[in-house]
């Protein structure tokens, strides 16, 4: 019993809190891609942005002396979310937008979110400076729920945070909000058609210009979202998400660029096969040394790839999917 | 005075005169630099960017005859230094001693054990296992070489690390330390491409720069091979060291900038051989070919030209240069250290050289890695300088001095160098000294 | 005062011209159909009247206003509609989907059209929940047209929606076209059927390099010897 307790832990756990954010970067990936047809570099910075303006909105508002039940940062999201949306607009038009209007080729575009990369790291660090901070203003501790689990005869608990709890939370609503909004609103359908067609989007007569920036706005304020919730996960440090955009962009990738649904799938699968694949199967299978002959002890660290490894483990399910299906595992489903 | 304007405006219009301009100008840059910050510090600059300038030149050939995305110059870098500690370091006697080299005897027969049955299983179609079962078959191979590899590689790691630190170096001379570099290179880069290539870019530049993750990744944890984080150093040079040239009787100023001059002269030289190579091989049929397939894809193609096969060679040459360059700062710089390069500094950086200097001409190229390492390098003692101006205001004002201004002054680089590449995307978009396109 | 009017377009893709000097003007009861060899520039002609091209000479007036080089979400709302040869169906969206982009300029309650378009194409009307895609050309072709009508236009512009179609789908289309100019909208189309299609227009233009070289009703033309020689295969 402890054994499956270790592996909700460590892997049920774990992974769906990875998933959650990966699938929060991937969707603005795909979407950007459906519609502006270039892949998004810098997103992972737009998602380090984020967490910094909510960092300093909860810092703004802890020193005004005013706290809450819930982690500050939770609090202030809504609000990082509207600047970090904002933001993102700003970085389209003044980055972007002009180069799409030249007819720039998709690459240059991708060669110009680099040169935004390089502008947020380096405001950021300039800003904060380079080093890692508690995402927690001060006074504020992780809790933890302990879920006793004597009942089914396991001695120790299931563990899970309160920002984790959280953070399911949120991801589900945003997911499902996400999922009305593009099949019943009219700006979400016109943002679908426009990742299908973008020609006829236009001659159809619908605002291009309103989707793309409606575009950002979502992409931007998840991207916050994700930024947030990484940084209360781990810490909040400059090349906080630019370390995770490999997992994300191959999260949008397998799910097929340009398929939402298909982002949110590939976040959960790559975050997943990351976490089983450094998960130490000795600590679940140790009850077999007792069946096992003498001298035949299961080695103390039994992982598939060593933890320093984790990030082969997205780019080898990236390389494979783009050699066998390039296209996404979605392709043919209709989102 | 209008007259003289019209002439610079001629000038400028003409690439010849315009590259003769520019660089005329970079040559003044440097000067500048060198009063202010010394001769041995502007030679410093000067020796990392000529090894700068190879690696963009590396990328040239990559990106701007082939149109092939790569962000994994940060990986080709760590390789060459890598490949140039295993040869030119001092040789480890305490790892030769003992039973280590018996044990990666054991790893390499494990491995090739594992090639052979990942090969073996690839070719299951003979006995009639087709389609789906082949491809699970050769899951399984890989899945079994690996642990089979793994189950050698991790004790001998453990019993390399633990008695003799690492495998050490050859002791071979540093030149070779950078050919091999450029060789390991080569090999690393023709399974890349094979894999790769015929990807679309944008799939290219995150496959690539997955590729350079694990390659840091590989060369950051493997300990035993390249210390990891622990560092090597120190990296002994081709040319006398200062502390040699000290030993013969100059004085310390002194040693540093003969030592330095004789590292740049013979980084120079491999610039230019490598340079006049490249420019040549580009002049001749095979560029034509080369500028064919990047402009016209599908006709080249259907015109019965092996696409994919040029496009594998250029590949393989840019990483080539690029092994180089990183072999050659690695030996620069006395220290390997794993843990010192970042995408930012280190492909990123590369990539802003070529788009600056102008993707697809070489003089553009090289003065844009000349430009931009200056730009970089010089960026912190400016911002430097900045703020600790704003921060005797700051404190006029009362608000208190600004706090750590060398770690973020430091960074103000990272922030220029995206300024200078959105600029140079705006109005710029050929670079300072464009392709020249010949119509023949 | 004609529905629309083109005087002396000239335009094209940035380079030279491909549009040297067309005119056509077409009535609210008119089906205009215009004719001539591949590259003519009849495609190019609809795609100027749609923005979708710069226009450097000449006006286009529609509503009593010159619409030259506006975008279509402004004409759009103005009362023009434009089906594009290929690629004319959102292909992952269903059918009425497909139905609701094109009444995207629209605030007001579109349910009335949408019926009046599933009256006219039934066969959508029991495929609305399905992805166009899956659909067949013929009935991707009436998607297209279902969603360019969906604007309620005055003027319907359509690119050869012929071509790839059976002959009895071509029939099918050809009436269809007839119904919807009864309903009140003005039809101006390219087609290669040249034939079949003049026959039943009121209007008729040869296009050929970019420029008129014959006009009249569809049946003056047919009837005209040299048209025939030259631009209807004898
Ligand atoms: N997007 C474009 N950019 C540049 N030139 C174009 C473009 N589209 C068409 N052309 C050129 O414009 C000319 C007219 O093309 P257009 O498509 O209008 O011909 P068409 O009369 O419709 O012929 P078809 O019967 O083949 O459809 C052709 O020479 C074509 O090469
Ligand atoms: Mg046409």
């Amino acid at each position: 019993m402890d054994e499956l307790i270790f592996f909700i832990n460590r892997v049920l756990i774990s992974g769906t809190v990875l998933g959650s954010i990966y699938a929060l970067g991937a969707i603005g990936v795909t979407l950007i891609f459906g519609i502006l047809r270039f892949a998004h570099f810098a997103h992972g910075d737009m998602m380090t942005m984020g967490a910094f303006i909510a960092f300093l909105l909860a810092a703004a508002l802890a020193a005004m002396g005013i706290t809450f039940p819930l982690p500050m940062a939770f609090v202030v999201l809504p609000v990082a979310m509207v600047i970090t949306a904002i933001l993102a607009l700003g970085i389209d038009k003044g980055f972007y937008a002009p180069l799409r209007a030249r007819g720039a080729k998709p690459v240059t575009l991708l060669i110009a979110s680099i040169g935004v990369t390089l502008m947020i790291q380096g405001l950021v660090r300039l800003i904060f400076g380079s080093g890692t901070r508690q995402m927690y203003v001060p006074g504020e501790s992780k809790d933890i729920f302990r879920i006793d689990m004597s009942w089914a005869g396991g001695s120790r608990p299931i563990n899970i945070t309160e920002p984790q709890l959280i953070m399911f939370v949120v991801t589900a609503i945003i997911v499902i909000a996400l999922h009305f909004f593009l099949t019943r609103s009219r700006l979400g359908k016109a943002m679908r058609a426009m990742a299908d067609n973008a020609d006829l989007a236009q001659v159809s007569g619908i605002n291009t210009a309103l989707v793309v920036r409606v575009t950002w706005v979502i992409a931007g304020a998840l991207a916050c979202v994700a930024g947030t919730m990484l940084a209360l996960d781990v810490a909040l440090m400059p090349d906080l998400a630019f370390n995770i955009v490999l997992p994300i962009f191959a999260a949008a990738i397998v799910g097929g660029l340009g398929h939402a649904y298909g982002a949110i799938v590939g976040g959960f699968l790559i975050a997943f096969a990351e976490t089983l694949a450094v998960f130490n199967w000795t600590a679940v299978l140790r009850p077999l040394n007792n069946i096992l002959p003498e001298g035949m002890e299961l080695p103390a660290n039994l992982s598939l790839v060593p933890t320093e490894y984790k990030l082969t483990v997205a780019f080898v399910i990236l390389v494979i999917t783009l050699l066998m299906r390039p296209t996404g595992i979605f392709k043919g489903a209709s989102t | 005075m209008s007259a003289a304007s019209n002439s610079v405006t001629k000038a400028w219009d003409n690439p010849v005169r315009r590259g003769i301009l520019l660089f005329v100008a970079m040559f003044f840059i440097v000067l500048a630099v060198g009063i202010i910050q010394g001769t041995a510090s502007i030679l410093l600059i000067l020796t990392q960017a000529t090894a700068f300038a190879l690696i963009a030149l590396g990328l040239n050939i990559q990106w701007g005859y082939g149109g092939l995305f790569n962000f994994a110059i940060m990986g080709f870098l760590m390789v060459g230094g890598a490949s140039t500690v295993f040869l030119s370091y001092p040789v480890n006697m305490a790892f030769w001693e003992s039973d280590g080299p018996m044990m990666l005897g054991r790893v390499l027969a494990a491995f090739a054990v594992a090639v052979a049955l990942v090969l073996l299983a690839r070719r299951v179609d003979r006995i009639g296992i087709t389609g789906k079962w082949r491809t699970a078959v050769v899951a399984l191979a890989w899945f079994v070489g690996y642990i089979i590899y793994r189950t050698q590689i991790d004790p001998a790691a453990a019993y390399i690390e633990s008695t003799a630190g690492f495998v050490g170096g050859l002791g071979l001379h540093p030149v070779l330390g950078w050919a091999f570099g450029g060789l390991v290179s080569a090999v690393i880069a023709f399974y890349i491409g094979k894999i790769s290539l015929g990807l679309r870019t944008d799939y290219l530049a995150i496959a690539t720069i997955g590729i350079s993750e694990i390659l840091r990744a590989l060369i950051k944890n493997m300990d035993w091979l390249t210390r990891g984080t622990m560092t090597v150093s120190p990296m002994p040079w081709p040319t006398p060291l200062p502390q040699q040239l000290q030993a013969a009787g100059f004085s310390i100023p002194d040693s540093f900038v003969y030592a330095r001059v004789m590292f740049l002269v013979l980084s120079v030289v491999i610039l230019i051989g490598a340079f006049f190579l490249v420019q040549r091989a580009y002049g001749g049929p095979w560029g034509r070919m080369m500028r064919a397939i990047r402009d016209n894809h599908i006709a080249a193609g259907s015109m019965g030209k092996d696409v994919t096969g040029r496009q594998l060679e250029l590949f393989i040459f840019g990483s080539i240069l690029m092994g180089i360059g990183g072999a050659m700062l690695a030996t620069f710089t006395q220290i390997f250290d794993p843990s010192g390069y970042q995408p930012i500094n280190h492909t990123f950086m590369v990539w802003v050289m070529v788009i600056v200097g102008g993707a697809g001409n070489n003089w553009g190229v090289v003065l844009g890695a000349f430009l931009i390492y200056i730009v970089w390098i010089i960026s912190d003692p400016l911002a430097q300088m900045i703020f600790l101006n704003l921060s005797v205001i700051t404190e006029q004002l009362g608000w208190g001095a600004i706090p750590e201004i060398d770690s973020r002054a430091l960074q103000m680089r990272v922030f220029v160098l995206g300024v200078v590449i959105t600029i140079a995307l705006r109005y710029a978009p050929k670079g300072l000294i464009p392709e020249t396109v010949k119509s023949s | 005062m004609p529905l629309i009017e083109l005087k002396h377009v000239v335009g094209g893709y940035g380079g030279a011209p491909i549009l040297n000097g067309v005119d056509i003007a077409i009535e609210k009861s008119d089906i205009g159909v215009i004719v001539g060899p591949n590259g003519a520039g009849k495609s190019t002609t609809l795609k100027a009247i749609f923005g979708l091209l710069k226009v450097t000479g000449g006006t286009i007036d529609f509503g009593g206003e010159n619409i030259a080089n506006s975008l279509p979400d402004k004409l759009v709302p103005k009362g023009l509609s434009f089906v594009p040869q290929e690629k004319n169906v959102f292909t992952s969206m269903t059918v009425e989907e497909n139905l609701e982009m094109g009444a995207f300029t629209r605030r007001d309650d579109y349910s009335a059209t949408m019926a009046w378009v599933y009256e006219m194409f039934p066969v959508l009307a029991e495929k609305r929940r399905q992805p166009a895609g899956e659909l067949s050309g013929g009935q991707r072709q009436m998607v297209a047209m279902g969603r360019a009508l969906m604007s309620k236009p005055s003027l319907l512009m359509l690119d050869e929606p012929s071509a790839g179609l059976s002959p009895r789908y071509v029939i099918e289309i050809f009436e269809t076209i007839q119904r919807v100019n009864k309903e009140g909208v003005g039809i101006l189309m390219v087609e290669q059927n040249a034939r079949q299609a003049l026959a039943f227009a009121t209007k008729g233009f040869v296009l050929a390099q970019g420029q008129n070289r014959f006009t009249g009703t569809g049946p003056e033309l047919i009837a005209d010897p040299e048209v025939a020689k030259s631009f209807l295969g004898g």
